[in-house]
């Protein structure tokens, strides 16, 4: 297991996390390649998020690595964490705006706070973003409240995209959204992020999103990854766990937790 | 059932939530000295936490010089030593009632609003998307509530100070039948440097534990709106009973004469 790939833009290496004697990560291997997207599948509660904040830095894996650019960042602190946070975009499920700001400021928060550019010059290139997502610059001036799901979707994406970043965490971007509003997120995930280079790690359940977005799939159950291939093999996959689920059966080999 | 298993893990419950709050004091006060600090969030806590609870500590500040001048004359009649109200009045306001009746009024009004804020920043994900966004959440969050609190509070004490001893005055010459300029004679003449500045101290420690109780408990908040109301009540009872702790402590230490 103990390979170098120098290549690899992100990469995990048994990552393992728990929360009290609840196992939620057991030893989770993912290799991201440079400008690729990689959708990670999974049953509710299986650790996705849990997985993506562990990269992210939110929360600190008990075992296990994490490489960014082939430089373990598994257990940064302080001003080193901060400067690879900059690295990283994230659109959240429920978009997390911040209510106290207009959409505009959320967009340019990036700009401003972490990285100190001029707040007029944030403005215009928050504005620009908004653009991107087809929003026009007078939403720039409403609040987060005032706004429908899809659209603090599409300002969470606008946010995720301000900075330039070099990778992009998607969680479960389509989910409570009606399916032609998935649909219009799923295609401006793919336009505004396909082409540019940016390296893209996502979440969801919902397959029309994944197999819309993806490059490569791989699907995460009981803590591990149990398969990983490109797109186009997901539906001769061979493997039970991943047949049961994108064909949404009750039956096989994955039994669904119906107690809390 | 083992009958030692629940007290055992109410416990060790305990002692890890105070490990927590030690680390979220420690990350909360190195990073007032670490740049960046945000000026303008100060400056807009200042206002929230100091200006807009002006109203509020005026009033409880003024009913309660008020009442303490009654009830001390009625203890001083006793010994024929009425004479000593405004004196026994000033010293119960500056040194205990007005900054402990201002902290705890601001911990119900000020802890309660944080903790819920930053509650509900927790569960929608906010702090998080601060993280993601390059920002550390403590320095963007915490720290002007922090600096914030500790300036606003002495001054409202400040403000506290003045309006109770006038509330003393009032009932005094009201209803007690003392004269204005004799009240206001023997309060001036003994009103000394360590009395107000005691206060003072008291009130600077009130208000960082009412803006830490208030962040700790909003940033540790978990599940959804029920949550947020537990991190409000719990912010509003922690810092009051450690506001009444610190103040014997302090009181006891330092404040003797």
């Amino acid at each position: 297991m103990a390979r170098i790939s120098s290549t690899a833009k992100v990469e995990l290496r048994g990552v393992k996390k728990r929360f009290g004697d609840k196992v939620v990560l057991d030893g989770v291997d993912l290799t991201i390649q440079p400008g690729s997207s990689l959708v990670v599948i999974g049953g509710s509660g299986t650790g996705k998020s849990v997985m993506i904040k562990c990269v992210l830095g939110i929360l600190r894996p008990d075992a296990g690595e994490i490489f960014v650019d082939g430089k373990d960042v598994t257990r940064l602190r302080g001003g080193a964490r901060d400067a690879f946070q900059r690295k990283f975009g994230m659109l959240f499920q429920g978009a997390a705006l911040f209510d106290s700001l207009p959409v505009w400021e959320n967009v340019a928060f990036g700009l401003i706070q972490g990285r100190g550019v001029k707040r007029r010059k944030a403005r215009d290139i928050a504005i620009e973003k908004l653009a991107k997502v087809g929003l026009g610059a007078e939403v720039g001036q409403l609040w987060p409240a005032e706004l429908s799901g899809g659209m603090q979707k599409r300002v969470g994406l606008a946010r995720a995209m301000a900075a330039d970043p070099e990778i992009i965490f998607f969680d479960e971007p389509t989910t409570g959204l009606d399916p032609i509003m998935a649909d219009v997120i799923n295609n401006l995930i793919v336009d505004t992020v396909k082409g540019t280079g940016t390296t893209t790690l996502s979440i969801t359940h919902d397959l029309v999103s994944a197999r819309k977005i993806a490059d490569r799939i791989a699907m995460l159950y009981a803590g591990k990854i149990i398969w990983e291939g490109p797109t186009a093999d997901i539906d001769n996959s061979g493997n039970p766990y991943v047949d049961q689920f994108i064909h949404g059966r009750e039956e096989g080999p994955i039994h669904m937790e119906v107690r809390g | 059932m083992n009958i030692f298993a629940p007290i055992g893990r109410a416990v060790l419950n305990y002692l890890a939530q105070i490990g927590r709050l030690a680390v979220f004091t420690l990350d909360s006060v190195t990073a007032c000295f670490r740049p960046p600090i945000y000026w303008n969030l100060i400056v807009q806590q200042i206002m929230r936490i100091g200006f807009f609870s002006l109203p509020v500590v005026g009033l409880t500040a003024f009913f309660t010089g008020g009442a303490l001048a009654l009830q001390i004359y009625i203890g001083a009649a006793r010994y024929g030593a009425e004479a000593f109200v405004p004196v026994v009045v000033l010293v119960g306001i500056t040194r205990e009632l007005g900054p402990v009746i201002a902290g705890l009024m601001v911990a119900g009004r000020v802890a309660a609003a944080i903790a819920a804020e930053l509650g509900t920043m927790r569960v929608t994900e906010q702090i998080d998307a601060l993280t993601t966004l390059a920002t550390n959440p403590i320095k963007y969050l915490v720290v002007p509530r922090l600096i914030a609190a500790v300036i606003s509070m002495p001054i409202l004490v400040a403000v506290a100070d003045s309006i109770g001893v006038f509330g003393g005055y009032v009932a005094s010459t009201q209803s007690l039948g003392f004269t204005g300029a004799i009240y206001l004679k023997n309060t001036i003449d003994n009103v000394t440097y360590h009395d107000v500045s005691s206060g003072l101290i008291k009130a600077a420690v009130f208000g960082f534990i009412i803006a830490l109780m208030g962040s700790f408990n909003g940033f540790n908040s978990k599940g959804g709106a029920q949550g947020v109301g537990a991190a409000t009540t719990n912010a509003v009872v922690s810092a009051s009973i450690l506001i009444l702790a610190a103040n014997f402590l302090l009181t006891n230490l330092l404040f003797t004469d």
